[in-house]
C-alpha cells in the first residue's frame, strides 16, 4: 500500500514539471470555458435569460476532452521509465509489479481528478446565476460519470504504456483502444439493433444516456470499475512478463 | 550470502550466460571480470530480481531469487551500469523516493549521511539533469547503499569517474566489503586486484577462471616475464643472464632494456640481479611484468577449438588443382 502511495505521489508531482500536462490542462480549461461561457451568452442573447441551467454544457465537452487528454497523461508513465532505464531500479526495488502499476495509475488519476475538480467552478457559477439553481443530482451523477470514465481511460493508458518505450506510440495505441470502447462499440450497438451485449459494452452510452441524464445505474458503474480493474491487471501482467522477455 | 548454481539465461536463441556456478561469503568482495557481452550484467540483473533465469537456482542472503524475489530485493543494493535517474527530480527528492520505496525510517538523516559518504552534500538540491556523469554515478551508488544492504551489487562502479573519485569509491567499497557481501563487475584488472578478495573471469557466458587476483595472475601468466634495465656497456649481458637457471629467453628491447622469460612459478629476480651485478653491469631497474587483462583474455580464449585452417601448402595445392581444372 505504502509503495503505491509513494509512486503515486511522485507521479503526481512530476506532472507539475511536465509541459504536456500543462498543455492539456490549458486546452481542457479553455474549451470547457468557451463552451460554458458561449452557452450562457447565447442564452442571454436569444432568450433574454440564462438558459435552463444544465451541467451538460460542462460534462459533454469534458468527456470528449478526456478521451484526448487521458492518453497524454498516461503515455509517459511506464514508457519513459523504459526509455530512461529507470525501470531497472524500480523492478529491483522491493516493489510488487502490481503496486508499481497501481501507483502509476493512481498518480495520473489524482492529476485528472484535480483537473475535473477545477471545472466544478462552472456548474457552481451556473448555480449562482440561476434560481432555483441547477439540478444537483444531475451534476453529481455527471461528475461521477466523468470520474469513472477517467479511471477507465487512465487504466488503459497505464497498461499500454508498459508495452512501449516510445511515448507517441503509447499515446496513439491508448487512444485507439479508448476509441474502441467509446465509439466503435457505440456504432456496433446501433448496428446490432439492441443486442444487449453490445449495448452493455458501449461505454459512451453508459455515460451519455445514463450518467449525464442523472441516472447512476449499477451496471454502468460496475462496468466502468471492472474495466479499470481489468486493464490495471493487464498492465501488471505486462510488467511481469517484461521480466521474462 | 550469494549462492549460484547452474544459472543459465537465454535471450531468444542467444545464450547470455551458460551454467554459472559460484558463491560469495559475507565480508567478501567478489569481482566479475570480463569483456563486453560476457554476461556480467545479465548475471547481476538476475541476482537483483530484475529478471528470472532460464534455468538454475540462485540464493541471495538466504532467499531464492525467483520464489522470494521481494525478500531478496529488500536486502540487495543494486547500482546498474548506466545509472538511470529521473531528470526532473533533485538529488534529495530522488534519494527520498528510492528510500521511501524501501520504507526506511529517518529518511532525511539517512540521505544526509549517504550524500556525505559519496561527497555530494553540496549538490543535494541540484536537479539530476544538471549533474555530470561522475556525479550521477555517485548518486547511483548512494541509492544502492542508503538502506545498508546485506548484499551490494555494483555494475562497473568506477566507470566515468575521475581518478580521485575512483580512489574514493574503491575505498568505500572496501569499507563496505568488510562486513557485507559485495559483487562488482569491472573490466579493469588493476581495479579487481586492488579491491577484490576473489575474481571470477567470465567469457562468453561461462566462468573461465576463478581465484584470488594474485594467484589468477600468476597462474595465467604461465611463464614469468621480468623487465631488466642496465646502464652503460651491454656486451655479454644476454649470454650472462641466459646462464641463470630457469631463464628461458632474453630479448633485448634497446637502450639497455631487456625482457627476460623465465619458467613458471618462480620469481627469479634475486638470481638475475645477483648475476648482473656480479658480472659488473650497472643494474638500474628490475621488475616483474604483469599481464594485462587483454593478455589474460587472449590466453583464456586461445584454448577454444578453432575451425581447421587450411595450411599454406594445402592452399597452394588447391590453387593448382583449381587452375588445372579451369585450364
Amino acid at each position: 500500500m505504502r509503495n503505491i502511495w509513494t509512486i503515486a505521489k511522485r507521479e503526481y508531482k512530476a506532472y507539475f514539471s511536465s509541459f504536456t500536462a500543462y498543455l492539456f490542462a490549458f486546452v481542457i480549461f479553455l474549451v470547457v470555458g468557451i463552451f460554458t461561457t458561449g452557452s450562457i451568452v447565447y442564452g442571454l442573447n436569444y432568450y433574454g435569460q440564462v438558459p435552463p441551467p444544465d451541467v451538460q454544457v460542462v460534462a459533454g465537452p469534458m468527456a470528449f476532452l478526456l478521451v484526448l487528454a487521458c492518453p497524454a497523461f498516461t503515455m509517459r508513465l511506464l514508457s519513459e521509465e523504459q526509455r530512461l532505464g529507470t525501470i531497472e531500479l524500480l523492478l529491483t526495488a522491493p516493489v510488487r509489479d502490481g503496486e508499481l502499476v497501481l501507483g502509476k495509475w493512481l498518480g495520473s488519476f489524482l492529476m485528472v481528478l484535480s483537473l475535473i475538480a477545477v471545472t466544478l467552478i462552472y456548474p457552481i457559477a451556473l448555480n449562482f446565476m440561476t434560481s432555483p439553481g441547477i439540478d444537483q443530482g444531475l451534476m453529481i451523477s455527471s461528475y461521477v460519470g466523468l470520474i469513472l470514465i477517467s479511471a477507465v481511460f487512465l487504466s488503459i493508458g497505464v497498461a499500454v504504456s508498459s508495452l512501449f518505450s516510445n511515448q507517441v506510440a503509447s499515446y496513439l495505441v491508448t487512444t485507439a483502444i479508448i476509441v474502441v470502447f467509446w465509439v466503435i462499440f457505440s456504432i456496433l450497438a446501433q448496428v446490432g439493433n439492441g443486442n444487449p451485449l453490445l449495448s452493455f459494452l458501449d461505454l459512451s452510452s453508459h455515460f451519455y444516456n445514463d450518467m449525464m441524464q442523472g441516472v447512476l445505474s449499477l451496471r454502468g458503474v460496475v462496468y466502468a470499475l471492472s474495466l479499470t480493474a481489468g486493464f490495471l491487471m493487464l498492465g501488471s501482467v505486462s510488467v511481469e512478463t517484461r521480466r521474462w522477455r | 550470502m550469494i549462492q549460484v548454481e547452474g544459472l543459465t539465461k537465454d535471450y531468444g536463441i542467444r545464450r547470455a550466460i551458460d551454467n554459472l556456478t559460484f558463491h560469495a561469503e559475507q565480508g567478501e568482495i567478489l569481482g566479475f571480470l570480463g569483456p563486453n557481452g560476457a554476461g556480467k550484467t545479465t548475471t547481476m540483473r538476475i541476482l537483483c530480481g530484475y529478471m528470472p533465469p532460464t534455468s538454475g537456482v540462485a540464493k541471495v542472503a538466504g532467499f531464492d531469487i525467483v520464489d522470494q524475489s521481494l525478500e531478496v530485493r529488500k536486502r540487495v543494493g543494486y547500482m546498474p551500469e548506466t545509472v538511470p535517474l529521473y531528470p526532473d527530480l533533485s538529488v534529495f527528492d530522488y534519494l527520498k523516493f528510492m528510500a521511501d520505496l524501501r520504507h526506511l525510517p529517518d529518511v532525511e538523516e539517512k540521505i544526509d549521511e549517504v550524500l556525505e559518504t559519496v561527497h555530494m552534500t553540496e549538490r543535494s538540491e541540484s536537479l539530476v539533469s544538471s549533474l555530470s556523469k561522475g556525479m550521477r554515478q555517485r548518486i547511483g551508488l548512494a541509492q544502492a547503499i542508503i538502506h545498508k544492504p546485506e548484499v551490494l551489487i555494483l555494475d562497473e562502479p568506477t566507470i566515468g569517474l575521475d581518478p580521485a573519485q575512483i580512489v574514493d569509491v574503491r575505498n568505500l567499497i572496501r569499507e563496505i566489503g568488510k562486513e557485507r557481501t559485495v559483487l562488482l563487475s569491472t573490466h579493469i584488472l588493476s581495479e579487481a586486484q586492488q579491491i577484490c578478495d576473489r575474481v571470477l573471469i567470465i567469457n562468453k557466458g561461462r566462468i573461465a577462471a576463478e581465484d584470488t587476483p594474485e594467484r589468477l595472475q600468476a597462474r595465467l601468466t604461465g611463464s614469468g616475464r621480468i623487465f631488466l634495465r642496465i646502464r652503460g656497456d651491454e656486451d655479454g649481458l644476454e649470454s650472462l643472464v641466459k646462464k641463470v637457471a630457469g631463464v628461458i629467453s632474453v630479448f633485448p628491447e634497446g637502450d639497455g632494456a631487456y625482457e627476460v622469460g623465465t619458467v613458471a612459478g618462480q620469481d627469479l629476480r634475486p638470481e638475475i640481479a645477483r648475476a648482473v651485478v656480479k658480472g659488473g653491469f650497472d643494474l638500474l631497474e628490475i621488475h616483474l611484468v604483469g599481464l594485462s587483462l587483454e593478455d589474460i583474455f587472449m590466453q583464456l580464449t586461445r584454448d577454444e577449438p578453432q575451425p581447421p585452417a587450411i595450411s599454406d601448402e594445402n592452399f597452394a595445392e588447391e590453387l593448382e588443382q583449381d587452375s588445372g581444372e579451369a585450364g
